[in-house]
């Protein structure tokens, strides 16, 4: 094995420190002499010791062999990698957002208390909802918390309802967080064009039906044409629908679920509301309800007094309870509140035309050279099927991991299921017409590649700090942490 | 509209559609409709420009009192420990903080490696042998351990201390309708621990997990060594939530015998953030690795034998095993993760022990002052790493008592009585290593001053 790049704790020099640290004001007692031997550290964690440039060039190092929205295209399909914009993260750093403690006095944290009630009200308005909780730290968060107030509800009219409906298309936490709520799923098949089987869901629903999860547009891009019937189905049976908002990035201000007769819906923040993805978090998953699901949200909200002041809401007797610590994610609600003031609803609206036009436009001109999954028109995002590949042995992870050398980020791969070798893209409305012109060329190369010299694509990428990793020795035999000490 | 991150011009727009076919965006939404369409702007907070929105944050930020105003005596969870500069730096660096998920590992080696190494981190301060990518919080982490618990045991109830953190609590008794699972909590014994007799008989040959907290809400010290018999006679596992800054001092879970650690890495470096994002982490003994929720990377060699960093085990997730995954967590805290991590390499092996054992120091320091004051009372005798509660005398008014602390410029404790009725007249208070002798000096003559 040839490390080329050392971990931090293969850096480890004894006597070197990055820290510095107040000197000692008060009497200097021993740790021992106010807690019990048996309670002290036997063995020290043996965490490296390094100065301060090893610490920044280190992970300096790190984030060059990484890509992120800043270094170039990231169409990756229902993640919605749109530019993070850099006002958000100034303002969330802000010592009167940052060093602030959840458990201060109301008085003390009344532009904190603003923010979060302007921003219950300002996705319920999106939403067509009648009431928000902020608490959810992540999309599959909200899910589930969706489901336990939808849950709560059907309990509160003496029902047990067991049964969470979910097209075969969905994310795969649909399902996940159904079963932590306490569901089985049924799993409806789409029809040949990409869209809920009206008559399959008819048979579907009964007197055990909670609820149809439902992302729309789908996560095939494609919006459910016959939504209205699809939630006069599930309401005559006496379940109730959940909006994943994914996809929400497709019709800000142009359609809203709440009209569509969704009763719970939640936003991925991260996605919709340009909050940057972290590496993989931290997200905000907001739950939107409508009024008969209000008495179950959980506690506190934001509440407004007569006079004015903001204050924590706890009083909701039968709320559910509480989802996580604290406040949410506030830090991501600070960005996200900074989001929708740089647009307002025109801009947002504008946000979504533009980021359909993209789509669309991507859509057609790939077209001729991968297999569209379900023609017509998309909205922010589409599916490819790398099938006709196959011919040459070449399949889609051979054509993401060849994106890689034209300094892109594949699309999503093999999801959603319901499509042979497929590639869900999503360009998103933050894209330059050359950024897409010059991506496309990239992929009609690849197909051209691909039939061409088909090893050229099968050998990719040749440019990383890595090749092709050994995934499957990886989970086989685990190694999962340095075991340095 | 022209906007500064709507690159669309109206000849982009023309031709695009042309290419389409299409006469007009609008014609690219014909799918949606009528009788669901929005007609008109929404009742939503309206744009302002960069400057008026910087204004207008400032001010919304101004009317808050921060901690570089205010000497914080608040904990409960979330502390004002001293961040090291670099880390804000190391967590803007748009590389990291603009990428998602390393689905692709060529091109995400930097935060691939960069969680491998927080799995490291996580690993050698709780002595555990496995560690994962990041939870949301302690309290979900916390959460997600009972319902680890419950799998592995296929068993159905779960004890919990009273003097587990009240929020983390009320998350796992939503956590636990949802898995049909049932929650028996057990009270505190008079030094400000758990009951052990009560714990001892609150364990069932059907107790999934006995779930504690050390220091515990309180800030007491648990006598982990004398709990672990009790659950591991009876076939449960012991799951301990922890706060990682102690236990630069404090013995580690794996030590004391836990079959799964949990925490909140906020005091590793994190912004309290009116109490987000922090960072949950995740740590089990080796058999109940392939029960783990969430990301893990693992470490692996490419086609050329070079070590890189992948994510692996992934069978266990949602995306793969959809209803049958062990938890429904996707996106989770990489970013903080990362940031705890920094704060770890800064900190090392000396500075981690320094500043755990300062804290020790600034606290009892603190507690003295209390003690000697005269109005204030210890009621709890056990020991604490750095956060104890003092009681206030009989009617005072703990509102009246912090709103007039803020105005002298400190934020005071926590109020107990809200969570704990019994505990009425009680405040805990916090002291890290960024409290100076002279603020905790006036802090308590404050107090007295006021009572």
């Amino acid at each position: 094995m040839k490390p080329d790049k050392a971990l931090i704790f293969e850096l480890s020099r004894p006597g070197r420190a990055a820290y510095s640290l107040p000197e000692c004001d008060v009497p200097e007692l021993g740790a021992d002499s106010v807690i019990p031997a048996g309670l002290l550290r036997a063995k020290r964690a043996e965490l490296p010791e390094v100065y301060e440039v090893d610490v920044i060039r280190h992970y300096t190092e790190l984030s060059r062999r990484n890509f992120g929205v800043d270094n170039g295209f990231y169409p990756l399909g229902s993640c919605t990698m749109k530019y993070n914009p850099k006002l958000n993260e100034d303002v969330a750093r802000f010592p009167g957002f940052a060093k602030l403690h959840p458990y201060q006095p109301e008085s003390s944290v009344q532009g904190a208390l603003e923010l979060l009630h302007t921003l219950q009200s300002d996705l319920a308005a999106l939403t067509g909802m009648d009431g928000v909780t902020l608490q959810p730290a992540a999309g599959a968060h909200g899910e589930w918390t969706g489901l336990m107030l939808i849950r709560a509800y059907h309990e509160s009219r003496g029902e047990r309802r067991t049964k969470v409906i979910v097209p075969d298309s969905s994310h795969g936490t649909n399902p996940a967080s159904a079963a932590v709520a306490g569901f089985e799923t049924v799993t409806l098949k789409s029809d040949e064009r990409g869209m809920v089987d009206l008559e399959a869901l008819k048979a579907a629903v009964d007197g055990d039906t909670a609820a149809l999860m439902l992302t729309n547009p789908s996560t095939l891009g494609l919006f459910e044409e016959r939504i209205v019937e699809i939630a006069d189905i599930v309401h005559e049976a006496g379940g109730l629908l959940y909006y994943d908002g994914a996809n929400s990035n497709a019709i800000m201000g142009i359609a809203r679920p709440g009209d569509m007769g969704f009763d719970v819906v939640h936003l991925n923040l991260h996605k919709t509301m340009s909050t940057p993805h972290g590496g993989g978090g931290p997200g905000a998953g907001p739950v939107g309800v409508k009024s008969k699901l209000l008495p179950f949200l959980p506690v506190p909200t934001v509440g407004r007094r007569a006079d004015g002041a903001y204050f924590w809401d706890g009083d909701r007797p039968q709320s559910i309870g509480r989802v996580k610590a604290y406040c949410g994610n506030f830090g991501i609600l600070v960005r996200a509140y900074a989001y929708i003031r740089t647009y307002g609803p025109e801009g947002l609206r504008r946000v979504s035309e533009c980021a359909v036009l993209n789509a669309n436009y991507m859509m057609h001109r790939l077209a001729p050279y991968y297999d569209v999954a379900f023609p017509g028109v998309c909205k922010h995002e589409f599916v490819l099927s790398g099938k006709r590949l196959k011919a040459f042995g070449v399949r889609t992870l051979d054509v993401a991991k060849r994106l890689l050398d034209f300094g892109y980020h594949p699309p999503t791969i093999y999801f959603p299921l319901n499509v042979e070798e497929s590639m869900m893209i999503e360009p998103t409305e933050t894209e330059s017409k050359e950024t897409l012109d010059a991506f496309i060329d990239a992929m009609i190369r690849i197909a051209e590649e691909a039939e061409t010299d088909p090893q050229l694509v099968l050998d990719a990428p040749y440019t990383t700090v890595v090749k092709r990793l050994d995934e499957a020795t990886a989970a086989r035999k685990p190694v999962l942490n340095c075991s340095c000490g | 509209m022209k906007h500064r991150y709507l690159p669309m011009t109206e000849q982009d727009e023309a031709e695009m559609l042309r290419t389409i076919g299409a006469e007009s965006v609008e014609e690219l939404f014909r799918d949606i409709p009528r009788s669901v369409r929005y007609e008109g702007n929404l009742p939503m907070s309206g744009a302002l420009d960069e400057a008026a929105l910087l204004k207008h944050m400032r001010r919304l930020a101004g009317r808050n009192a921060d901690f570089d105003e205010y000497a914080c005596f608040l904990g409960a969870g979330i502390y004002d420990h001293h961040i090291p500069v670099v880390a804000n730096h190391i967590v803007s660096r748009s590389e990291f903080y603009t990428a998602y998920t390393p689905y692709q590992p060529e091109i995400s080696q930097g935060e691939l490696q960069a969680i491998f190494e927080f799995q490291s981190y996580v690993c050698e301060l709780t002595g555990m042998k496995v560690a994962n990518a990041s939870m949301y919080d302690g309290a979900t982490a916390l959460a997600e351990a009972a319902a680890l618990a419950a799998g592995a045991t296929r068993r159905r109830r779960i004890v919990v201390s009273r003097a587990v953190h009240p929020e983390a609590r009320q998350v796992l008794r939503v956590t636990a309708r949802g898995l049909g699972l049932e929650i028996v909590e057990v009270g505190c014994a008079p030094d400000g621990t758990t009951d052990l007799a009560g714990l001892e008989a609150a364990i069932t040959g059907d107790t999934a997990a006995v779930l504690v907290q050390t220091p515990n809400f309180f800030g007491c010290l648990e006598d982990v060594r004398a709990i672990e018999p009790l659950i591991h006679a009876r076939k449960g596992l012991l799951v301990l939530s922890v706060n990682p800054l102690s236990l630069g001092l404090l013995e580690s879970p794996g030590a004391l015998g836990a079959d799964i650690a949990v925490g909140d890495a906020q005091p590793l470096g994190i912004p309290a953030s009116f109490g987000g994002p922090t960072c949950g982490f995740f740590a089990v003994t080796e058999p109940l690795m392939r029960r783990m929720p969430g990301r893990i990377v693992g470490q692996t060699v490419d086609s050329e034998g070079r070590r890189g960093f992948v994510l692996t085990l992934q069978a266990r997730e949602q995306h793969i095993r959809r209803e049958k995954a062990t938890s429904n967590i996707c996106s989770n805290q990489a970013l903080l993760a990362l940031c705890a991590s920094v704060y770890l390499s800064v900190m090392g092996k000396e500075g981690i022990r320094e500043t755990a054992l300062l804290n020790v120091r600034k606290s009892h320091y603190a507690s003295s002052l209390a003690a000697a004051g005269g109005k204030l009372s210890l009621p709890f005798s056990a020991p604490f790493f750095n956060e104890f509660v003092v009681k206030l005398p009989e009617g005072a008014d703990i509102g009246a008592v912090n709103g007039k602390l803020l105005k002298a410029g400190f934020i005071g404790g926590c109020d107990l009585g809200a969570a704990y009725p019994e505990l009425k007249g009680h405040l805990l208070i916090a002291v890290t290593e960024r409290r100076t002798r002279d603020e905790i000096e006036s802090f308590f003559r404050e107090m007295e001053a006021v009572l």
